[in-house]
């Protein structure tokens, strides 16, 4: 076991690289994917056909394809004829990242969109709102606290996906796990480090998702504040917290004429 | 702008309404004159709430044509068509017309004194300072001023929604919808908000168009009843005569039925 873990030290190096490039992948993936997730949400809502139908088709065709074929079509196919598109391979790598999550994602955008109260909408029309102006100051910002948790999701599976990154030759987390094992010999070992290493990356994005996520319902008048949280103070009283969500302030009533 | 007082502040000419094969509005002729008060009573179901949803362009008529002071809204006539009027012309009107809904809508990502002043500042040009001098003025008719940081989630139902009478003022409008505004409110919370709009009613002349059941209320604010079923006006008169002595039979049943 001492073996294992001198091998493991001097492979720190390799190590580094690997949480760097699995890193690159995941935040580069997961802000192509952002961008896909806004264009697609949006085009998907859009009133004139234009817009509506190439989104669905690209989200379902994006969903709808394996990943591993995603980035070996991009990594082996595209520099074929007719494309000749020669990529970097952490390019392809976060290419197929963004696209193939950033499908899933259009469709949290959408919902969450979809989901915030009929009355917010018909206030801002009210109050001679434009369109433009109703979305980024009334709906976005109680949609974001309702896409982060969902977004938290798929990151944590951008992260474990990244892993295919080591079939195009990238040296990220899962290679570096092939390099321990064949230095140490010991499969037990390296895998249940690689299980480890990107359990550690998973769960300190999803701290930072879990603060963000704080901050959003926060900002709507629901629930602590970010700083109330990580003092871990003494906040209100349960009862306050979360009930200041806009659907149950509609507690009554609903029905019209 | 009213071009002069006898152009109606509202015309209805012959405006249809349908949610699929459902004729909520079938032709219907109305019209509200400047400064009137005017409530629409009449079992649910009867398009009373369309009229305002309509008036707010919350939904579309089917066949008609709505004017605002004279002006044409959601659509005109050209030659024997009748065509759509664009956003941009539309909006110009709609601006006239301010709405307080059953369910108060305040945005929650704003305090109380955002909410009022969003639409000002944004949509009617006003300096922050100037939104901030009006809001505050109308907090304190009111009678909120000292939540004017607040989150509406934090305010019981009554402020809710005197909050949002006041966020629909501030846009100062011609014309104001009020959609069943005590439906959602607690029995005891109910005399605070009708309190408010009396007060607006005395001190104003705002035309307003109200959907109740408050009949009390419709009694003491409104000076014309108009008694709604199936899509139609079936009874018209003063607020005395209407609950007093309705004519119409459907009315006397429905006044039976609610009293």
């Amino acid at each position: 076991m001492s073996d294992n873990l001198q091998q493991l030290v001097e492979l720190l190096p390799q190590l580094g690289e690997g949480i760097l490039v699995t890193l690159e992948l995941t935040l580069g993936g997961a802000v192509l994917a952002l961008l896909i997730a806004f264009t697609l949400g949006f085009g998907s809502r859009a009133r004139t056909k234009w817009a509506r139908v190439p989104s669905r088709v690209v989200v379902e065709f994006f969903r709808g394809t394996s990943l591993v074929v995603q980035i070996f079509w991009l990594y082996y196919v595209l520099p074929l004829p007719p494309f000749y598109v020669e990529l970097d391979p952490l390019a392809c790598g976060i290419l197929a990242l963004g696209l193939n999550y950033g499908a899933y994602a259009s469709e949290v955008v959408r919902g969450s969109i979809n989901s915030v109260a009929k009355g917010q909408w018909e206030a801002a029309v009210a109050l001679d709102l434009g369109p433009v102006h109703r979305m980024r100051r009334v709906i976005m910002p109680q949609a974001w606290p309702l896409m982060i948790p969902m977004f938290t999701n798929l990151l944590i599976q951008l992260v474990k996906g990244s892993a295919l990154a080591a079939y195009i030759s990238l040296h990220d987390l899962n290679f570096f796990t092939e390099e321990l094992r064949e230095r140490t010999s010991e499969t037990v070992f390296s895998y249940t480090v690689g299980l480890l290493l990107y359990f550690a990356v998973a769960y300190l994005l999803t701290l930072g998702m879990n603060a963000l996520e704080v901050r959003a319902k926060n900002r709507l008048g629901a629930g602590p504040s970010l700083r109330e949280v990580l003092r871990l103070a003494p906040v209100q009283t349960t009862a306050d917290v979360g009930a200041g969500t806009p659907a149950s302030t509609a507690s009554k009533g609903g029905d019209r004429a | 702008m009213p071009e002069n007082d006898t152009t109606p502040a509202i015309e209805f000419r012959g405006v249809v309404k349908q949610f699929g094969h459902n004729t909520v509005l079938d032709g219907l002729d109305f019209s509200v004159a400047q400064g009137d008060r005017v409530t629409l009573i009449g079992p649910s179901g009867s398009g009373k709430t369309t009229i305002l949803r309509l008036l707010m362009t919350l939904e579309e008529a089917d066949g008609g044509l709505i004017f605002v002071d004279g002006d044409p809204y959601t659509h005109e006539m050209r030659g024997d068509k009748r065509v759509a009027i664009p956003e941009k012309r539309r909006s110009l009107v709609r601006r006239r017309v301010g709405m307080v809904f059953q369910q108060f809508n305040l945005f929650p990502n704003m305090t109380v004194l955002e909410n009022i002043i969003e639409a000002p500042i944004h949509v009617l040009g006003k300096s922050k300072a100037a939104a901030i001098t009006d809001a505050e003025a109308l907090l304190d008719k009111v009678g909120l001023a000292e939540k004017r940081d607040e989150r509406p989630t934090k305010l019981s139902g009554g402020q809710q929604q005197r909050v949002a009478i006041a966020r629909a003022l501030a846009m100062e409008p011609d014309i104001l919808l009020l959609d069943e505004v005590t439906s959602a409110l607690d029995p005891e919370l109910v005399a605070d908000v009708l309190g408010v709009l009396r007060n607006i009613a005395e001190t104003t002349d705002i035309t307003m168009l109200i959907v109740t059941h408050e009949m009390q209320f419709a009694r003491e604010v409104s000076n014309r009843v108009l008694m709604f079923d199936g899509g139609k006006i079936v009874e018209e008169a003063d607020p005395e005569t209407i609950f007093t002595s309705p004519s119409h039979e459907r009315t006397q049943e429905f006044l039976r039925a609610i009293l």
